[in-house]
């Protein structure tokens, strides 16, 4: 035991271990926290997409070309970039531009639109005999939302998040920028301009790791959910 | 039970205004099953989803057990829809839950209660035959199988009319079968109105009372199944006809064992009904001076009695071989001369 936290020092000697269990719970809480945000309102987006297209539920040409445009226009706009425009926005609703909160407004509005895309995606490939069927039998809107449309394409719901929550902790590497924390910003401030590479080194292993887990838990989800 | 009149749908394309279904007037009675045969891009499928409004009508009316379906509510449709079953080509399951899960599914639309359902549920997977399958997902059934959780799932909230997409056009010729022989079954069991669209004549023969010939939108001809079949007045229908008795491969096959010359006359005799058990043939070589040779024949049952065909050579004068006609047609049996004058 002594021996590997020697060893630690010698390939570590710079790592401050208490600083990078704080910045890896601060990378954690963004991810987690804005991952749940995203869902919801891709979600959302996702099907207003969708069900506003033409020939579906609510065809609607206006709200389809809105929810539309704002898709592509935040999925357009650089992170780092989205971040810094947001900066007034983030100050009204978080009320602080410090700390991992400060970046969760810019993180869940850069990549809802992203997972938006996908979720319209997800609901495209539904067969549409089974939602005329479902139409067949009585069903109202809700239910077919509810009891077909979701769980239909639940799989690619699932797959389609993990890709999302692996963007997700990208991004907040990046929310540094704006004093957030977190593993990127310890590996950019403490590592890179410090010239601490084992610090760098440190932080990516443990994104690496998070990554890793993430994609692990999505594709277990999803080939279990996965009936066809 | 369902009446439509003057029934119409027409789609705005890019390239103009297609008529799908033009001036239809039809009257479907309770408990029979009746077919609508035509080619893709007839109107048939059209046809069937403006029964139950999933293509609302572009002019005239569909009443379906006394309910005008296009001036009902979207609540009362829907209510009205889950007394209409309907079943697809594709069989059309959710694939994300199991056979009971699908089949219990119009009782979840209709708000029926757990336990009430899982009884129903039960009941249905009895009736269609799929014991021991409730928990399977339709990813690990067979077309057969599948097919048969569309119809119990069609039968869940005891409709009325059940509508039949092209059920069996997917399925192989045993499987198809064993498909139509349950919608007899339900039909006789249930009093259950069937209304089937297809593209194909043996399903019209095996388990339909009437028969609507479609083309280009409109129905060219309709009528019992039998007489249909016995006396098809347009090209449209003669062509569905020759589905199931086949004269041209006969033809061909003639051709080759006798070659051009050698045929002689040949007539296709269509008889019907309880025709089918006369001696005709024995009649015929004891009172006229021909000689009769029995090249091909054919019967088969529909659900107004048995139909059949038979191919024959005649060799003879040709007054007496006119006689032979005379004598044929006078017992209600159809001739068509196939070849010869």
């Amino acid at each position: 035991m002594s021996k590997l936290i020697a060893g630690n020092i010698l390939l570590f000697p710079n790592v401050n271990w208490e600083n990078m269990w704080e910045a890896t719970q601060e990378t954690l809480y963004m991810s987690v926290v804005a991952l749940l945000f995203t869902f919801l309102f891709g979600l959302l987006l996702g099907l207003l997409l969708f069900l506003t297209d033409r020939g579906n539920l609510w065809e609607n040409r206006i709200i389809q070309g809105v929810t539309a445009a704002y898709v592509n226009v935040f999925r357009s706009i650089p992170f780092i970039i989205l971040i810094v425009l947001l900066i007034p926005f983030t100050r009204i609703v978080v009320g602080t531009m410090l700390g991992p909160s400060a970046a969760l407004p810019a993180l869940i509005i850069g990549a809802a639109p992203f997972y938006a895309r996908m979720v319209e995606i997800a609901l495209r490939e539904i067969d549409k005999g089974v939602i005329e069927a479902s139409k067949s039998m009585g069903a109202s809107n809700s239910q077919i939302i509810f009891k077909v449309l979701l769980p239909e394409s639940m799989p690619a719901l699932v797959s389609g998040l993990t890709v999302t929550a692996i963007a997700l902790v990208s991004y907040t590497a990046m929310a540094g920028v704006i004093g957030a924390g977190g593993l990127g910003d310890l590996a950019y401030r403490d590592g890179f301009q410090r010239r601490n590479t084992d610090i760098t080194l440190m932080a990516t292993l443990i994104v690496l790791v998070i990554v890793f887990i993430l994609q692990f838990i999505g594709d277990r989800l999803t080939n279990r959910l996965d009936k066809r | 039970m369902i009446n439509l009149s003057k029934l119409s749908k027409v789609f705005n394309t890019k390239d103009g205004k297609v008529t799908a279904v033009d001036n239809i007037d039809l009257t479907i009675d309770e408990g029979e099953i009746f077919g609508i045969i035509g080619y893709s891009g007839a109107g048939k499928s059209t046809l069937i989803r403006l029964l139950n409004m999933l293509e609302s009508p572009s002019e005239g009316s569909v009443t379906i057990a006394g309910k005008k379906m296009e001036d009902l509510s979207k609540r009362e449709l829907r209510e009205a829809r889950q007394e209409i079953g309907m079943i697809f080509q594709h069989f059309n399951l959710l694939w994300s839950r199991t056979v009971k899960d699908n089949i219990a599914f119009p009782l979840e639309i209709k708000g029926v209660p757990k336990e009430e359902r899982d009884k129903r549920v039960n009941e249905l997977i009895r009736l269609v035959g799929l014991e021991g399958r409730g928990g399977s997902y339709p990813s690990q059934l067979s077309g057969g199988q599948k097919q048969r959780v569309g119809i119990a799932r069609a039968l869940a909230n005891n409709p009325k009319v059940l509508l039949c997409d092209e059920a069996t056009s997917a399925l192989d010729p045993k499987t198809t079968d064993s498909i139509l022989d349950l919608l007899t079954d339900i039909n006789k069991n249930l009093g259950l109105t069937i209304v089937l669209i297809t593209h194909e004549m043996h399903v019209i023969r095996k388990i339909c009372h009437r028969v609507a010939v479609m083309e280009q939108g409109r129905v060219v001809e309709q009528g019992n199944v039998l007489d249909v079949f016995k006396r098809p007045k347009e090209d449209m229908t003669k062509e569905f006809v020759k589905q199931v008795t086949e004269p041209e491969e006969t033809e061909e096959t003639l051709k080759d064992l006798f070659g051009e010359e050698g045929i002689g006359h040949i007539l296709q005799l269509t008889f019907v009904g309880g025709d089918a058990k006369k001696p005709l043939i024995n009649n015929i070589v004891r009172s006229f001076d021909v000689t009769v040779n029995i090249l091909q024949g054919k019967i088969s049952q529909t659900q107004n009695g048995p139909y059949g065909s038979l191919f024959i050579g005649v060799d003879g004068e040709a007054s007496e071989i006119n006689r032979v006609k005379d004598y044929i047609r006078e017992q209600q049996v159809e001739v068509e001369v196939i070849h010869g004058e």
